[in-house]
C-alpha cells in the first residue's frame, strides 16, 4: 500500500499538496497510508478529506485515505483550447473558452464571452507571432532614444510649418490607436497574437503621439490648426465597424501613405529633432502596415467576396469626403516650407517639386499594396487614386 | 399549482445567489419552489410550525429547536437531507503553540474563547465536550463570549475568527472552534499554523439538515428530495451551486450527530425559553 511520510510538516502550512499529489497518484480502489509526527495531522487530514470527498479510517500509527471521489473533478469534461502553439489555432474559437490561454482545458460550465472576431479567417496571419516579437523587441524610449536637446536654428516661420505639421501628425496617430485599441477589445483571446499585435500597435501609437506632441511643443506653447476637413477624413476611419475594412483604410492605404510621408519628413527635416521623430516613428509603422497586409492577403484568399467590399470602402469613403477640403492648404504648405527650410525663392521651389514627388510615391506604393490584396493593375490604379487627399 | 416553500437564513449575501439558484434548478425540472429568507433561526423555524414554509434549511441548533417544540406539542420532525460535508465535522479547543497546558485540565481558571452563544460548534458542543472531560465551564474557566451575529447559529464566522484573533493577542487562553476553521485560519493568515496547538478535539457530529414537519405534501417533498439526491458534482450546470453551498453530494438525513448538542442545550439550558414560547 502507497505511504506517504510527512515527517514533522502540517497539513495546514503545504504539506496538503504532497497529500493530494499522492492521492491523485492512487488507482481506483487503493488506499494511501499517511504518517507523520505533527500533533494536529488528525484534526488537518479530517478537514482536507472531507473537502475531497475522501474516507478516512485509523491504521496503526497512521491513517488509511481512499482516493477522493472528486480530487480531479474540475478536469472532468474540462475542454481544450485548440494547442498552445502556433499551429494550435483553430477554425473558430468558442464564447465559452473564454479568457483561457490557448490549449489550456477550460472547466465545463464556464462562463459565456462577447468576442466578435472569434475565426481564424477573418484575423490570423501566419506572420502575427513573428511581427509581434519584432514590434516588442523594436519598442524605444522616447527620453532617450531622440536627443531632445539637438540645435535648431531654423527661422520661426520654417518652425510654425514644423508645429504646424506636428498638429496634423498628433491627430492622424490618435486615430491609428483608437482603431486597433477598439478592434483590440473585440478579437477572442485564442488568437493571442491578433491581441498583442493590435495593443502593441495601439502602444506604438500612444508613443508617436508623445514624440510629436513634445516636438510640436518644443519651441512653442499651443499647437497650430486642426482643420473640419482632416477631422471628417480621420472620422470616416474610427466610425469604421467592420475589422477588415478598417484594417484595410488604416493600415494599408492610411498607414501605407503616412508610412511614405514620415520618411519624407525624415529626409527634409529642418532639424535633428524632426527628423528623428520621423524615423522611429516610420519603422513602427512599416511593422502595421505589414500586419494589415498580412492578415487581409489570407484573409482575401479565403474570401475573395472581401475585395469588393475593399473597393466599396474606398468609393464610399471618397464619397463621404467629396465635399471636404482634403488635405488643407496650412498643412500642404507647411510641407512646402518645411521641406524648402525657408522663404527663399529657390528653396520654395524646391520644397514644392518634394512635396509633389512625395504624392506620386504614396500613390505609387499604395497601388503596389492594392495589387498585392489582388487588384488588377485597373482598380489599383483608380482605387489609390481616391485615396483621401488626407494621406492618412 | 402550489410552490414548495424552503425557509433559509440569510446570514450572508451568497444566500440570494444560492436559492435563486436552487429556484431556477428545482423548476426547470417540474418542481414549482420558492424561498423565504429570514433574518434568524428562531424566527425560521416558528414560521415553519406556523406553516409558513415546507421545508427547512435549518442549523444543528435549530433542528433542535424543531424537535423539542415537535415533541412538545405532539408533532413530528424528520431531517430528509444533508450536505456531505455536514457529517462528522468536530471542533477543536486550542491554545498558543507554548501555551503549557498539555490537557483540559491545564486551562483551569484561565479564560476560554468561544463564538456566538447559539453557536453549536464554537460555543455549545465544545464547553460541553470540556465538561464531560471534568472541567466545569461555569466555575473552574471563565468564558468569554464573541456574539456576533447572534440567532445565526455561528454560521457566519466571524465570532469564530474573533475568538482566534483574541487566543493570538493574548486575550484569552483557548478558543473554540470548528476543525475546517483551523486550516481555513492558518491559509487566509488569521492563525499561522506554527502559532497554534489543538489541546482538544471533540467527538464528530452533524451540522445542518433540510427539516420537515408531519403535514407536508409527501410527493413534493418526496420530489424535493429526489432532485437534490440526483445532483452531481460532475455536472457543470449543478456545480456552481454545490460549490456555493459547501457540498460535493447530498446525503439522506441522519439525526445520530445531534447527540452531543441535544446534550449540551440540555446542560445549558439554551433553547428552554425559546422551545416553551412556539406552538
Amino acid at each position: 500500500m502507497p505511504r506517504l511520510d510527512l515527517g514533522r510538516h502540517s497539513l495546514a502550512r503545504g504539506a496538503h499538496l504532497a497529500l493530494r499529489r499522492a492521492l491523485s497518484a492512487l488507482e481506483a480502489g487503493e488506499e494511501l497510508v499517511i504518517v507523520g509526527e505533527d500533533g494536529e495531522l488528525e484534526v488537518h487530514l479530517g478537514t482536507h478529506a472531507r473537502r475531497w470527498g475522501a474516507g478516512v479510517e485509523r491504521d496503526g500509527a497512521g491513517w488509511r485515505v481512499s482516493r477522493p471521489m472528486h480530487l480531479d473533478g474540475r478536469w472532468r469534461g474540462a475542454e481544450r483550447t485548440g494547442q498552445a502553439g502556433i499551429d494550435g489555432v483553430v477554425e473558430r474559437a468558442s464564447p465559452h473558452w473564454g479568457l483561457a490561454a490557448r490549449g489550456a482545458a477550460v472547466e465545463a460550465g464556464s462562463p459565456e464571452f462577447r468576442f466578435p472576431l472569434a475565426t481564424r479567417d477573418e484575423l490570423w496571419t501566419e506572420e502575427a507571432s513573428r511581427l509581434y516579437l519584432q514590434a516588442a523587441a523594436a519598442q524605444w524610449d522616447p527620453s532617450t532614444a531622440i536627443d531632445w536637446s539637438a540645435p535648431i536654428s531654423h527661422p520661426p516661420e520654417v518652425e510654425d510649418a514644423v508645429v504646424q505639421v506636428m498638429t496634423y501628425l498628433v491627430e492622424n496617430e490618435t486615430a491609428a490607436l483608437i482603431v486597433p485599441a477598439r478592434f483590440c477589445a473585440q478579437v477572442h483571446p485564442h488568437f493571442r497574437e491578433i491581441l498583442q499585435l493590435l495593443a502593441i500597435q495601439a502602444a506604438d501609437e500612444a508613443r508617436h503621439i508623445e514624440v510629436f506632441t513634445r516636438r510640436m511643443l518644443l519651441l512653442r506653447s499651443a499647437p497650430a490648426l486642426s482643420t473640419a476637413g482632416g477631422q471628417a477624413s480621420l472620422k470616416t476611419l474610427t466610425d469604421e465597424p467592420d475589422f477588415a475594412l478598417a484594417s484595410f483604410l488604416t493600415s494599408v492605404l492610411g498607414e501605407g501613405s503616412f508610412l511614405v510621408l514620415l520618411r519624407f519628413l525624415e529626409h527634409h527635416a529642418p532639424d535633428p529633432v524632426t527628423s528623428a521623430v520621423a524615423r522611429l516613428a516610420a519603422v513602427d509603422e512599416a511593422r502595421h502596415v505589414a500586419f494589415g497586409l498580412a492578415h487581409l492577403e489570407r484573409h482575401v484568399a479565403r474570401d475573395p467576396s472581401l475585395r469588393d467590399r475593399m473597393a466599396n470602402a474606398v468609393l464610399g469613403r471618397h464619397a463621404a469626403l467629396q465635399h471636404t477640403a482634403g488635405l488643407n492648404e496650412e498643412v500642404f504648405e507647411s510641407l512646402v516650407l518645411l521641406a524648402a527650410g525657408s522663404l527663399e525663392l529657390d528653396a520654395l521651389e524646391r520644397g514644392w517639386d518634394a512635396v509633389t514627388a512625395l504624392g506620386e510615391e504614396m500613390d505609387a506604393g499604395r497601388q503596389v499594396r492594392l495589387r498585392r490584396l489582388g487588384f488588377s493593375d485597373v482598380d489599383a490604379k483608380q482605387l489609390s487614386s481616391l485615396h483621401t487627399r488626407n494621406f492618412m | 399549482m402550489r410552490p414548495f416553500v424552503l425557509g433559509a437564513v440569510a446570514y450572508d449575501p451568497k444566500v440570494v445567489t444560492i436559492w435563486d439558484g436552487f429556484k431556477l434548478f428545482f423548476e426547470e425540472r417540474g418542481l414549482p419552489f420558492d424561498y423565504v429568507l429570514f433574518h434568524n433561526y428562531e424566527r425560521q423555524v416558528a414560521a415553519h410550525f406556523a406553516g409558513v414554509i415546507d421545508v427547512a434549511w435549518n442549523s444543528p441548533l435549530a433542528w433542535i429547536q424543531a424537535e423539542r417544540i415537535a415533541s412538545r406539542t405532539g408533532r413530528r420532525a424528520t431531517a430528509v437531507a444533508m450536505r456531505d460535508t455536514d457529517q462528522d465535522l468536530t471542533s477543536v479547543v486550542v491554545v498558543r503553540a507554548d501555551d503549557p497546558a498539555q490537557n483540559v485540565s491545564g486551562l483551569r481558571g484561565r479564560r476560554v474563547g468561544v463564538g456566538a452563544g447559539d453557536s453549536p460548534q464554537a460555543t455549545l458542543i465544545p464547553l460541553w465536550s470540556l465538561q464531560q472531560q471534568g472541567l466545569d465551564t461555569s466555575a473552574d474557566v471563565s468564558v468569554v463570549r464573541h456574539d456576533l451575529l447572534v440567532g445565526k447559529h455561528g454560521d457566519h464566522i466571524g465570532g469564530e475568527r474573533v475568538a482566534m484573533e483574541a487566543l493570538l493577542k493574548g486575550e484569552v487562553d483557548a478558543a473554540c472552534i470548528l476543525d475546517a476553521n483551523l486550516v481555513g485560519f492558518a491559509a487566509d493568515g488569521t492563525a499561522p499554523a506554527h502559532r497554534v496547538r489543538v489541546l482538544h478535539r471533540t467527538a464528530p457530529y452533524d451540522h445542518c439538515n433540510f427539516t420537515i414537519l408531519d403535514g407536508v405534501d409527501g410527493a413534493a417533498c418526496e420530489r424535493f428530495v429526489s432532485l437534490l439526491m440526483g445532483m452531481s458534482w460532475d455536472d457543470p450546470s449543478v456545480r456552481r451551486l454545490m460549490d456555493l453551498e459547501g457540498l460535493k453530494a447530498w446525503r439522506p438525513g441522519r439525526t445520530e450527530g445531534y447527540a452531543q448538542l441535544d446534550a449540551a442545550c440540555t446542560t445549558f439550558g439554551t433553547i428552554d425559553a425559546f422551545v416553551a414560547s412556539v406552538g
